[in-house]
């Protein structure tokens, strides 16, 4: 199976020139569904932005499809690798006004019977399209953002928490829709979470960061059934551990 | 004015220092700091015009408007704190605005060139480049921390830089030209400006006082826009990188 993107040896620094990651080395397989965990500060998110060059590493390369980034045009790879953020942003305007800035961008035109195909893809109701963006709810405004990535039709969709803002109910609902958009389409997904049961759950791949290092990377049931590694050991007893006293 | 009646308007200030002693504002010290500056800063500057206006020379003319320029790039400065390079884009956006501003002037024959005109009428496009610029900083700092996630999103969709913050530049080069144009607004209305004022205190008809009110205004406009337009281009590689990637020192 082909490499569809190459990470090697990356360092990256913060401002005062500590690391935030620390040689990481990685690839990614195409059609994977790879879901991250790790401590809060791990570097998940900055690892997130390296790999659609939100931000480029102090050292290390990346590569797509074997090319290293720094030779590729740079909007045309974040149109191939779409990010969904935390917190729900809508732009201005209304919902449609929202799903039509990526193609805009590009100078692509989208037919209506298109736009309600993206509506449907992340059950929305169509009537929704001509809704202020802004006044929709935090679970709307999330699936909002999910089409309106999806409507540059990447092939690589990153996840930062997506879920994290909403009620269980709605992000059980953003699951289930990932995980359609993996099995119909095939898009190649890393979702960093804190969920541990979602990651456990979704995830055919789990990798565990920690300190700015992939610490550990394999099936996800076998790092969780049998993780190799005393953080993710701890990290996971922990997490369980919590939820556990949580629930009973 | 005879100097004894200049003397006499120091009443004003024993009176203010005397209010702040009784009502406890604690300003007296700040009052009689004001009070011998705003006295020793226009003496000198009075005598420094004198001399100009006397000798003529376009070294010193041009020497003194490279002082205005300076004075009012370290003040504006002060509300790009956190943003590195900012000083000499100041003073470009504010050298260039002067120039052209005042290339206008005389080109066109409105003013005379002459250091009587060319000085004060300087003074004023440089303290009104000193507003527009400490507004724009002011107003593209919140902007930028507000709007972070926007223009994130915005990117990682594929915008260019520019695309992503083109609304937040907006935004902030109206801000900056705003005051000015509200000035125009009201001006005569609610008061009368101080060169306007000073100039028929001094003796000056009235309707010649208005001439050069008028166009000090409409010059204020075209450097406001000038001022801010060019702090909007200048700034750009400031806040992203040549990869379209938003750059964290804000
Ligand atoms: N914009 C920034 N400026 C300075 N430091 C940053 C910035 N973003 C991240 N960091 C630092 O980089 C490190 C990793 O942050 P990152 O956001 O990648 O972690 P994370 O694993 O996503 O954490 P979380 O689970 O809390 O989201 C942290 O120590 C953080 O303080
Ligand atoms: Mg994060």
């Amino acid at each position: 199976m082909q490499k569809l993107i190459a990470v090697e040896n990356i360092l990256k620094n913060n401002l005062h020139g500590q690391a935030i990651l620390n040689g990481i080395t990685a690839s990614i397989i195409e059609g994977e569904l790879i879901t991250i965990i790790g401590p809060s500060g791990s570097g998940k998110s900055t690892f997130l932005s390296l790999i659609n060059r939100m931000t480029d590493p102090d050292a290390g390369t990346l590569f797509y499809k074997a090319k290293p980034y720094l030779e590729m045009d740079v909007l045309q790879l974040r149109r191939k690798i779409g990010m969904v953020f935390q917190m729900p942003t809508m732009l201005p305007g209304t919902v449609r006004d929202n799903l039509l800035v990526g193609p805009k961008l590009f100078r692509e035109t989208v037919t209506e019977e298109e736009l309600d195909n993206l509506l449907d893809q992340v059950a929305l109701p169509r009537s929704i399209k001509e809704q202020e963006a802004r006044s929709l709810s935090g679970g709307q405004k999330q699936r909002v953002s999910l089409a309106r990535t999806l409507a540059n039709r990447p092939e690589v969709l990153l996840l930062d928490e997506v879920t994290a803002s909403l009620d269980p109910h709605s992000s059980e609902g953003i699951e289930e829709l990932i995980q359609e958009l993996h099995r119909q389409q095939g898009t190649t997904i890393l979702w960093v979470t804190h969920n541990l049961k979602q990651a456990k759950k979704i995830g055919q791949y789990t990798w565990v960061f920690a300190d700015g290092e992939i610490v550990e990377q394999g099936k996800t049931i076998e790092v969780f059934e049998r993780p190799l590694h005393n953080v993710t050991k701890d990290f996971i007893a922990d997490a369980f551990d919590k939820e556990e006293v949580l629930t009973l | 004015m005879s100097t004894t009646a200049l003397f006499f308007t120091l009443i004003f200030v024993a009176f203010a220092i005397l209010l702040s002693f009784w009502q406890r504002i604690g300003l007296e010290k700040d009052i009689m700091i004001g009070t011998i500056r705003a006295a020793v800063q226009l003496i000198a500057v009075g005598y420094v015009l004198q001399f100009i206006f006397q000798l003529k020379s376009w070294s010193l003319i041009i020497l003194m408007l490279a002082i205005m320029i300076t004075v009012a790039t370290l003040n504006a400065r002060k509300k790009g704190k956190g943003l590195p390079g900012v000083s000499w884009r100041i003073a470009v956006a504010i050298t260039s605005t002067e120039i052209l501003t005042m290339g206008l002037l005389v080109g066109l024959k409105i003013i005379q060139t002459t250091p009587q005109y060319i000085i004060p009428i300087s003074g004023m496009i440089i303290g009104n480049g000193m507003v527009v610029s400490g507004l724009f900083f002011n107003r593209l700092k919140s902007e930028m921390e507000t709007r972070r996630e926007e223009i994130n999103v915005y990117l990682a969709l594929g915008a260019t830089s520019k695309q992503a913050v083109s609304s937040v530049m907006q935004n902030t080069v109206k801000a900056s030209m705003l005051p000015t144009i509200d000035g125009m607004k009201t001006v005569g209305l609610v008061q009368l400006p101080g060169m306007m004022t000073g100039m028929i205190v001094a003796g000056a008809n009235p309707i010649v006082a208005v001439r050069y009110q008028i166009l000090i205004m409409y010059s204020f406009t075209s450097a406001a826009a000038i001022t801010a337009i060019l702090l909007g281009i200048l700034t750009h590689r400031l806040l992203f990188t040549k990869a379209h990637q938003l750059i964290d020192h804000l």
